[in-house]
């Protein structure tokens, strides 16, 4: 599979880490109630779409970016590429 | 027909004209008791079983597409019980002593062969490890040894023993363990089940749960609903699409793991071999192909299909560790869909909706598993109760801290 980097271009996936769905950005408060079952769902379950999946991979052996790859779990087929700093920030985090 | 001896040379000089269906092709009913979704080797284990040891009727396997097609057919045959925790091992050995008894039980020709598996180590922490390993399987009953360098060569001349990185300093060997012809399991299952009453349905894929009041009252399918008072999903692979009708969602990603034969070779390796400085695991076929394997592709994947990065570590270290590898040509190559749980273990354990049962999350190590799981989940099915072996599968054992995780990796499924 080829990623196409936002600011390197395309890079073999070979080069990348993969953690898992992008999901992950949003880790939950643990100052509020309920902060235990929101950690056990954020840390434990998973959507796993059969389809397009937002999953993160970190370019290890590159710039060590974290990106948010859109990809087809059925195909391969990558459909978007962003860095996952500006989609946190989009969804109103600060850093 | 029972299947003997005489049967066999009975129709050999009857023009073999009385050999009938293994299994019939029936309409669906509109309602059972018992809906087992996915025709798979677990499927029909838990069907088997349910019929035959719980004294279960009107029971249906749903199989979306036919007897033998799904990851029953696309895994590495290799059966062991070789695992370290407490809430594991003795599910294993169970499953091991039902593979020893089971095509007497069955009445089928599952080429069952114990020819042993060793697990080579190349370092004295590793040799630590499995001496650990090996007696946290003796305590749980099962059968385990640890080889030195010189049994190890004499067993398999060929390895790359004197490896500048990674020498082969022993193994650990576990006797009983061997591979299984994976295509007769299913067989063997489907018409043990068929003869016991079981209802097979191909070509039946469930389109959604119907629930009410939080209990189940049937799947809508491709060939209409079924009505059912109890339902079990053993659907690994496409665990999460299967329950996502009912709406859970659950702790397991899919991932894609890949598999190799080569060209037919002369008698060269004749047990199981893992090497231990790389994922690589390596056994030969009885037509004489060298099945082996490796790591999963490592993102979530429904595809069936993986990609070259992981063909050429699987390559890597099979040249590694048996230089002449490097000579046989690969025939065929294909992949298969893991539910990768967790913490690396499975799940068999009722949901919060009455009457809906799960069985998934084998992450890349079902088969074996096979003949326990499906007792253990027709137990589940039959009872409400767990199976004494399988009590630690539970869905809630994330939730209170009590993790089965045999390479203590925590919850990252690709790392399993």
């Amino acid at each position: 599979m080829i990623i196409n980097h936002p600011l390197l271009g395309p890079r073999d996936a070979q080069e990348f880490v993969y953690l898992g769905d992008a999901n992950l950005i949003n880790r939950p408060d643990g100052l509020k109630d309920g902060a235990v079952d929101a950690f056990h769902d954020y840390l434990y379950l998973r959507d796993n779409p059969a389809g397009e999946h937002r999953e993160l991979w970190y370019h290890e052996q590159g710039d060590r970016s974290w990106l948010v790859v859109t990809r087809n779990t059925v195909t391969h087929e990558i459909i978007s590429v962003e860095i996952a700093r500006d989609v946190a920030r989009k969804m109103g985090r600060s850093k | 027909m029972r299947y003997s001896g005489w049967s066999v040379i009975r129709e050999a000089l009857t023009g073999h004209k009385g050999w009938t269906p293994a299994w019939r092709d029936p309409e669906p009913q509109a309602a059972y008791d018992i809906i087992v979704v996915g025709g798979g080797g677990h499927g029909l284990a838990t069907a088997y079983y349910l019929a035959k040891e719980f004294g279960q009727a009107k029971i249906a396997v749903l199989e979306k597409g036919y007897i033998g097609g799904g990851n029953v057919g696309r895994n590495t045959t290799i059966i062991r019980s070789n695992y370290l925790l407490d809430g594991n091992q003795p599910f294993y050995e169970f499953s091991l002593k039902l593979w020893e008894g089971l095509e007497q039980d069955f009445n089928y020709n599952a080429m069952v062969s114990q020819r042993g598996i060793i697990n080579l180590f190349h370092t004295d922490a590793q040799r630590d490890a499995y001496t650990r390993r090996g007696n946290s399987m003796i305590l749980h009953g099962a059968d385990a040894e640890m080889l030195d360098r010189d049994q190890v060569r004499a067993m398999y001349p060929f390895l790359n023993f004197d490896n500048a990185r990674f020498p082969i300093k022993g193994a650990l060997m576990q006797r009983r363990g061997g591979t299984v012809r994976h295509d007769a399991v299913a067989w063997g299952y489907a018409r043990g089940a068929d003869q016991r009453g079981v209802d097979i349905i191909q070509n039946c894929e469930v389109k959604g749960i119907r629930i009410e009041h939080g209990r189940v009252m049937g799947v809508d399918t491709t060939r209409g609903f079924i009505g059912a008072k109890k339902i079990g999903v053993a659907v690994a692979g496409s665990s999460s699409k299967v329950m996502a009708h009912a709406g859970m969602r659950l702790p397991m990603e899919s991932h894609v793991l890949q598999a190799f034969v080569s060209e037919g070779l002369k008698p060269v390796i004749d047990g199981v071999m893992t090497y231990g400085a790389g994922h690589f695991y390596v056994s030969q076929s009885d037509k004489g192909g060298l099945v082996f394997g490796g790591d999963i592709d490592g993102y979530n994947s429904y595809a069936q299909r993986g990609n070259m990065p992981v063909v050429e570590d699987v390559a890597e270290g099979g040249m590694s560790l048996m230089p002449m590898i490097g000579r046989a040509r690969l025939l065929r190559m294909w992949g298969g869909i893991m539910d990768m749980s967790m913490d690396g273990s499975p799940i068999i354990d009722k949901t919060d909706i009455d009457g809906l049962y799960f069985n998934g999350g084998w992450c890349y190590g079902g088969f074996k598993a096979t003949p326990a799981s499906g007792w253990c989940f027709a137990h589940l099915l039959a009872t409400d109760q767990s199976h004494k072996t399988a009590t630690a599968y539970r869905f809630d054992r994330f939730r209170k801290g009590l993790m089965i995780d045999e390479k203590g990796q925590g919850a990252q499924p690709n790392l399993h």
